[in-house]
């Protein structure tokens, strides 16, 4: 007889999650970043911004919303796909914690900094 | 016509070797020769020592996968006209090196294992066959095909970086009976692909839909199950 072992089950569907958020949050940054991009650096240009072009952007709360969902959808993103290769690549447990670790430690700082400039922001 | 082909092979012995090393041979090879010929011309005329697995030699029991020139083939299926004259053969990546172009499939074999590749169907057993409309069987035919080479899971960097990763065969292997119209089990297989070692280490870059020598839409296996996985558990 085959040596069956089976694997232990999973406890949640959090990968599942992930890779869907992957591809859903590609598709919405490839929209609004490039929309950004073409924005801030080709409409406005970037020798033109200063102070007074952000605090009159943020005057709207839709652009704050904006870009808070820029900020928080690159960022999940990209530290998700960090998270990805830490699990590929580093094969010490110790290590592999510490990584993540410092990954979401940076995450949420990031974040709340970046959620408290934009909401609290006052021209 | 005849043509004269320089041929580096990548050698390991762990009896003598400290580490691996390539041997070098020039032999006159007709190019409709397959690597396969070069290789036993090279074991029976230059250097018996030289080892490596063949069987059927046709393609089909799957026993010499091997890296030829940067890709994962059949050294029975690819032709010396296809490769040039210069031609270099190495061992399958990501699986230990037991001698030359052997390699130990244990650990490939064990994920195969892991995913319970065989028929569950709990129902009383029919008088007859169990039937199933062509249709039904369209849906996992192209899965089928799978001979346990090891190209696809050798060839896909998630497995060369963690042999945790099950890696597309056992994946081909389980989209053969998750969509199965006779099979029951296909909610455990998906229970196991939904780890983190399973279809998520998948990072969708096509290595393994262009090293299967039976041309297999490995790929497109892999993305079956996800999103069998993914309107299944949301």
């Amino acid at each position: 007889m085959l040596a069956q072992r089976r694997r232990a089950m999973p406890s949640s569907n959090f990968e599942l999650y992930a890779w869907f958020f992957m591809r859903v949050s590609g598709v919405i940054l490839l929209l609004i970043a490039v929309f950004h991009l073409m924005l801030m650096h080709a409409s406005i240009g970037v020798g033109n911004i200063d102070f007074d072009t952000i605090a009159g952007r943020w005057g709207s709360p839709f652009w704050r919303v904006y870009d808070f969902f820029l900020l928080a959808f690159a960022l999940t993103h990209g530290i998700n796909g960090a998270r990805y290769v830490t699990d590929d690549y580093i094969h010490a447990q110790g290590w592999r914690v510490t990584v993540k670790a410092l990954l979401y430690v940076v995450y949420a700082i990031f974040i709340g900094m970046g959620a408290y400039i934009i909401f609290t922001f006052k021209a | 016509m005849t043509m004269r082909v320089h041929v580096k092979v990548r050698r390991f012995d762990p009896d003598t070797d400290q580490s691996p090393w390539w041997s070098e041979h020039d032999l006159d090879a007709e190019p409709s020769d397959r690597v396969l010929d070069v290789l036993n011309k090279i074991k029976w005329e230059q250097d018996g020592k030289l080892a490596y697995r063949r069987s059927c030699a046709h393609g089909i029991c799957g026993s010499d996968a091997m890296r030829i020139n940067g890709m994962n083939y059949l050294a029975c299926k690819v032709l010396v006209k296809d490769l040039g004259s210069n031609i270099t053969v190495e061992p399958l990546l990501g699986l230990p090196v037991i001698k030359d172009l052997i390699v130990d499939m244990e650990l490939f074999f064990e994920h195969y294992r892991s995913i319970m590749p065989y028929l569950v169907n709990n129902d009383p057993v029919p008088t007859k066959e169990r039937l199933q409309s062509p249709e039904e069987h369209e849906r996992y035919d192209d899965t089928t095909k799978c001979i346990l080479c090891a190209a696809c899971t050798t060839s896909c960097p998630s497995f060369w970086a963690t042999g945790d990763y099950l890696g597309p065969s056992a994946i081909v292997q389980a989209h053969r009976f998750i969509f199965d119209s006779r099979d029951q089990a296909a909610a455990d297989r998906l229970d196991i692909l939904n780890q983190s070692s399973g279809v998520w280490r998948c990072r969708t870059i096509y290595n393994c839909t262009s090293a299967c020598p039976k041309e297999i839409k490995v790929t497109k296996a892999i993305g079956e199950v996800k999103k069998a996985l993914l309107f299944n558990r949301f």
